[in-house]
C-alpha cells in the first residue's frame, strides 16, 4: 500500500465512521430551481442566437422599422416591470409573515403580469392582420417565436400564481409555500431580465435599424 | 363507417387503415411476434399476480435503486431492437449488390437506419447511464435518496414514454427517413410530409424532457447531499464523471429542445427557420442540433470512464493512479465538448480559419482523454490484477477505444476531413468509441453492479462469453467499415455497384452475427444467473473487496441505503473503513425520513404519449385533452403536502439484525 495517502493513516484510533443522529443535508430546492432557470435560459439562448442570425431576413417583406411601435413596447415594458417590483413587496410581505399582504401584492402583480399578456397579444394581433405574420419571413419567425415564447412563460408563471394564491390561501404561509413563493419569485425575475434582453435586442435596435 | 369525411378528420386526423403496414411482411411478423409476446407477458403477470406487486413496488417507486433498474431494462429492450435494426441493415448491404435490390426497399431502408441511430443514443445509451448513475450515485455518496425522488419517477417515465412513442411508428404510420439528427429542409414539411419526422420530433421532446429534469436532479444530489466529509475532492470518481455528465445534460438538453421546438414550427406553423426559401437557413439548424450533438457524446463517455475508474482500483487491488488528474480531465473534456461542435460539417464552407480552430480543439480533447488512459494502465502496473468479468470489458475498451480516439484525431484534421465527411470511415469511428466506450462501460458496470442491486453475482462463464464475442464482432464488423470509407463509400446507401466491395460488407454481416451471439450470451447470462442465485448469492454487500461506500451496505440495500450516514475521510471511504477497524453498528437505530411512492408520474407519462399521439397525427382534440390533464394533475401534486414519512426505528432494527445474521453466516 505504498500509494496510500497520509491522511488515512493504517494505525491509530478508529474514527467516528458514522453519525449516529439522523443527517439533514440542506435543502436542495433553491439549487435545483436555479439550475432549472439556467437551463431555460439556454432556450432563450438559442431564440436569441437564431434571432440574431434571421433577424435581417426581411424576404424582401417588413423590418422592424416598419413594424414596432415603441410606445406600445414601453407600455408593455412597463408593466412587467412594475409587476416584479410588486412580486418583491408581496415577498417584502411574506417575510413579515403577513398573509393577507402576501395575497394583496399577488394578485398585483398576477394583474400586471396579465396586462403585458394583453398588450403583447395586441401587438401580435395587428401584426398579423397587417400580414406581417410568422410565416411571412424568418425575421418574424424569429421574432414571434422569442417574443411568444417569453410570453408563454409569463402565462406560465401567471397559472402558476394563481395555484400558489390557492395554496397560501388554504394552507397559509407555511414553509413549503414560503419555498414555493421564493422559487416563483425567481422564476417572475428571471421573465423580467429575458424581457430586457427582447426589449433592447429586438426592439430598440431593430428601430434603429 | 363514416359517412362524413369532415367528422372522420376530426376524429382520426390524418390517420387512416392505408397508414397501418399490413402490406409490409417483415413488418406484419415483427408485430406479430411483439403482440403474441406482449399477451403471454400480460398473461403471465394476471396468472402469478404480480400486477399490484409491480404498481406498488417498481412503478410508483421513488427509490433511487429500482428508478436505475427500470431505465437499466428500458435500455436492454431498446438495445434489442436498435441492434434488429442493425442486423437489418447488415443483411441488406450484404446481399444488394450485382443488380439484386435486397429485400429492404430504399423507403424502409431509411426508415431502418433512422430509427436505428435514434434508439440506440436516445433510449438505449441514455438509458443506460441514467440507470446507473441512478443506481449509484446517492449510494457512492452516502446518500438515502436523491434531492428529488418524485421528478426522478417522473423523469423516468417521461424517457419511457419517449421510447414508447418512437416504437408506435413501427406498426402505426412510419418513422423519419432522414437520418437520427433530422437535417431540414429534407426533415421540413416540403420533403416530409408524412408523420415520420414528427414521430421523431414528439418521442425525443417528451424523453427530453425526463432527461433535462434527470440531469438537474443528479446535480442538486451530487452538490447537496453528500455525506458528511466528503468535499468534492473525496468524491469517487464515478460520481464526478457523473456530476459533469448531468451538468453537460442541463447544459445542452435545452438546446435540443429549443431546436426541435423550431423545427416543430416549420412544420407545423409554417415558420421559416430552417426552410430554402422566405429567408430560412437551413445551415442554422445543423449548428444547433451540433452544439447539443457534440456535448451529448461526452454525457455518454464520461460515465463509461467513471466505471472503469472504479473498476480498474477495484480490480487491481490497488487506489486509482492519479485521482486529482483524473477528475481535472473529466472538467476539462466537460468544458472542451462545447467548442468542438463545427467538427461534424466542416464541409459546410465557413473557411479555412474557422475549420482550423475547430479542428484544433477536437484534437486538444484527446490530450485529456490520453492522460485517462494512462491513468488507467499505470493504476493496473504493479497491481494485483483480477480479470473478473467488469475488468475484461475495462481492458477490452481499453484497445478498442484507443483505436476509435486515434481516428478520430485523423476526421479532426479538415482536409481529411473533406475526404471522409458522411462516409464509411466516420460510421466506423464513431462505432469504435460509442460501442467500444460506452457500451463496453456499461457492460462493466452491469457486470460490477449487479450483485449490488440484486444481492449476487452474475455468472462469470456466460459473461466472458459474451465479452469475447462482443470484442470479436465488433472488430469484424467494424474495420471493413473503415477500409469501405476510405475507398470512398458513403452512409446511408442501400444498394451497391461494385461487386468488389461485397466481401468487405460480408465480413462486416459476419462481424454483426458475432456480436449477436455476444448479446444472446449476455442475456443466457442473466437467465443462468437467476437459476443460480443462490450459489452466485454475496452475503457481505462488498463480493468484490471494493473501495467506495455503495460496498459498505448490504447487497441490495434496505430502502434507507444506510442505518447510519457515514462519515468520509477519503476518496476510497470504504477501503479506509476497512483499513482502520470500522466496525457495523448494531445498536441504537433510529426512524429514518424517507419519501412516499407516487403514481403522478405514471400518470403523466401516459397522458404525454397521448399529446404525442394526437399532434402527430392532427387529432387535435386528443391532443388538447390531454394537455389539460397533464397541466390539471401535475398543480394537483402540488396540493399534495404529505410527500414522506418515517421508517420506523424498529423496522430498521429487524431489517439491520437481518443483515447482522447473514454476515455472521458469512464468517
Amino acid at each position: 500500500m505504498t500509494t496510500h495517502t497520509a491522511n488515512a493513516p493504517m494505525d491509530g484510533e478508529t474514527p467516528a465512521f458514522y453519525l449516529k443522529e439522523e443527517h439533514h443535508p440542506e435543502g436542495s430546492t433553491m439549487l435545483g430551481f436555479w439550475i432549472y432557470i439556467m437551463s431555460d435560459c439556454l432556450i432563450f439562448a438559442v431564440l436569441f442566437a437564431t434571432y440574431a442570425v434571421l433577424g435581417h431576413s426581411y424576404a424582401a417583406g417588413p423590418s422592424p422599422a416598419d413594424l414596432f411601435e415603441l410606445p406600445l413596447v414601453a407600455l408593455n415594458t412597463a408593466m412587467l416591470l412594475f409587476s416584479s417590483i410588486t412580486y418583491g413587496f408581496a415577498m417584502l410581505a411574506m417575510e413579515k409573515d403577513n398573509k393577507s399582504g402576501t395575497l394583496m401584492w399577488l394578485t398585483i402583480t398576477g394583474i400586471f403580469g396579465a396586462l403585458f399578456i394583453f398588450f403583447e397579444l395586441y401587438e401580435f394581433y395587428h401584426l398579423i392582420l397587417d400580414g406581417a405574420g410568422p410565416q411571412r419571413s424568418a425575421f418574424l419567425s424569429a421574432f414571434f417565436t422569442l417574443v411568444g415564447t417569453h410570453g408563454l412563460h409569463v402565462t406560465t408563471g401567471i397559472v402558476w400564481l394563481i395555484t400558489l394564491m390557492v395554496q397560501v390561501g388554504r394552507y397559509g404561509l407555511i414553509a413549503e409555500n414560503k419555498r414555493r413563493l421564493m422559487c416563483l419569485s425567481m422564476f417572475w425575475h428571471f421573465l423580467d431580465v429575458v424581457w430586457i434582453g427582447v426589449f433592447s435586442l429586438v426592439y430598440l435596435m431593430g428601430v434603429l435599424g | 363507417m363514416f359517412s362524413n369525411p369532415d367528422l372522420y378528420k376530426f376524429i382520426f386526423g390524418r390517420l387512416t387503415l392505408d397508414q397501418i403496414p399490413y402490406h409490409e411482411p417483415i413488418l406484419v411478423a415483427t408485430f406479430t411476434a411483439v403482440a403474441l409476446g406482449g399477451i403471454a407477458l400480460l398473461a403471465a403477470l394476471t396468472y402469478f399476480r404480480v400486477w399490484g406487486y409491480l404498481w406498488k413496488e417498481w412503478l410508483t417507486s421513488i427509490d433511487h435503486k429500482k428508478i436505475g433498474i427500470m431505465y437499466v431494462v428500458l435500455a436492454l429492450i431498446m438495445l434489442l431492437r436498435g441492434f434488429s435494426d442493425a442486423l437489418m441493415m447488415r443483411l441488406q448491404q450484404a446481399i444488394a449488390f450485382n443488380g439484386s435490390e435486397g429485400y429492404l426497399p430504399p423507403h424502409h431502408y431509411d426508415q431502418v437506419f433512422t430509427a436505428h441511430g435514434v434508439i440506440m443514443i436516445f433510449f438505449v445509451a441514455m438509458p443506460f447511464v441514467t440507470g446507473l448513475m441512478n443506481l449509484v450515485v446517492p449510494l457512492q455518496i452516502g446518500a438515502r435518496d436523491v434531492s428529488f425522488p418524485f421528478l426522478n419517477n417522473f423523469s423516468f417515465w417521461m424517457t419511457t414514454a419517449g421510447a414508447i412513442i418512437i416504437m408506435i411508428s413501427l406498426f402505426i404510420g412510419e418513422f423519419a427517413k432522414t437520418g437520427w439528427l433530422a437535417y431540414p429542409p429534407l426533415s421540413g414539411i416540403a420533403y416530409s410530409p408524412d408523420v415520420g419526422v414528427d414521430y421523431y420530433i414528439w418521442g425525443l421532446q417528451v424523453a427530453g424532457i425526463g432527461t433535462t429534469l434527470s440531469g438537474i436532479n443528479l446535480i442538486a444530489t451530487i452538490v447537496k447531499m453528500r455525506a458528511p466529509g466528503m468535499t468534492f475532492m473525496k468524491m469517487p470518481v464515478f460520481t464526478w464523471t457523473s456530476l459533469c455528465t448531468n451538468i453537460l445534460i442541463v447544459a445542452s438538453f435545452p438546446i435540443l429542445t429549443a431546436t426541435l421546438a423550431l423545427l416543430t414550427l416549420d412544420r407545423y406553423a409554417g415558420t421559416n427557420f430552417f426552410t430554402n426559401d422566405l429567408g430560412g437557413n437551413p445551415m442554422m439548424y445543423v449548428n444547433l442540433i451540433w452544439i447539443w450533438g457534440h456535448p451529448e457524446v461526452y454525457i455518454l463517455i464520461l460515465p463509461a470512464f467513471g466505471v472503469f475508474s472504479e473498476v480498474v482500483a477495484t480490480f487491481c487491488g490497488k487506489r486509482l493512479f492519479g485521482y486529482a488528474s483524473m477528475v481535472y480531465a473529466t472538467c476539462v473534456i466537460m468544458i472542451l465538448s462545447y467548442l468542438v461542435w463545427l467538427h461534424h460539417f466542416f464541409t459546410m464552407g465557413s473557411g479555412a480559419s474557422v475549420n482550423s480552430f475547430f479542428g484544433i480543439t477536437t484534437m486538444i480533447i484527446s490530450i485529456p482523454t490520453g492522460a485517462k488512459l494512462f491513468n488507467w494502465l499505470f493504476t493496473m502496473y504493479h497491481g494485483r490484477i483480477r480479470y473478473e468479468v467488469p475488468m475484461l470489458w475495462t481492458v477490452g475498451f481499453m484497445v478498442t477505444f484507443t483505436i476509435g480516439g486515434m481516428t478520430g484525431v485523423m476526421l479532426a484534421i479538415p482536409p481529411a476531413d473533406f475526404v471522409l465527411h458522411n462516409s464509411l470511415f466516420l460510421i466506423a469511428h464513431f462505432h469504435n468509441v460509442i460501442i467500444g466506450g460506452v457500451l463496453f462501460g456499461m457492460f462493466a458496470g452491469v457486470n460490477y453492479w449487479f450483485p449490488k442491486a440484486f444481492g449476487f453475482k452474475l455468472d462469470p462463464f456466460w459473461g466472458k462469453m459474451s465479452f469475447w464475442f462482443w470484442q470479436i464482432g465488433f472488430w469484424f464488423a467494424f474495420m471493413p467499415l473503415y477500409i469501405l470509407g476510405l475507398m470512398g463509400v458513403t452512409r446511408r446507401v442501400s444498394q451497391f455497384d461494385d461487386p468488389s466491395l461485397q466481401i468487405w460488407f460480408v465480413i462486416a454481416a459476419v462481424g454483426a452475427g458475432m456480436i449477436a451471439i455476444g448479446i444472446a450470451c449476455f442475456l443466457i447470462q442473466l437467465v443462468v444467473s437467476f437459476m443460480k442465485r443462490e450459489e452466485l448469492r454475496d452475503h457481505t454487500g462488498d463480493p468484490w473487496n471494493g473501495r467506495t461506500l455503495e460496498w459498505s451496505t448490504s447487497s441490495p440495500p434496505p430502502a434507507y441505503n444506510f442505518a447510519f450516514t457515514p462519515i468520509v475521510y477519503d476518496h476510497d471511504a470504504w477501503w479506509d473503513m476497512k483499513n482502520r477497524g470500522y466496525k457495523r453498528p448494531t445498536e441504537g437505530f433510529i426512524p429514518i425520513h424517507m419519501p412516499k411512492n407516487t403514481g403522478t408520474g405514471v400518470i403523466l407519462g401516459v397522458l404525454s404519449i397521448g399529446f404525442a399521439f394526437g399532434m402527430i397525427w392532427y387529432m387535435w382534440w386528443l391532443a388538447a385533452i390531454t394537455f389539460v390533464a397533464m397541466i390539471a394533475i401535475t398543480i394537483g401534486h402540488t396540493f399534495n403536502y404529505k410527500r414522506d414519512y418515517h421508517i420506523p426505528a424498529d423496522e430498521v432494527v429487524k431489517t439491520e439484525n437481518e443483515r447482522t445474521k447473514q454476515l455472521a453466516g458469512q464468517v
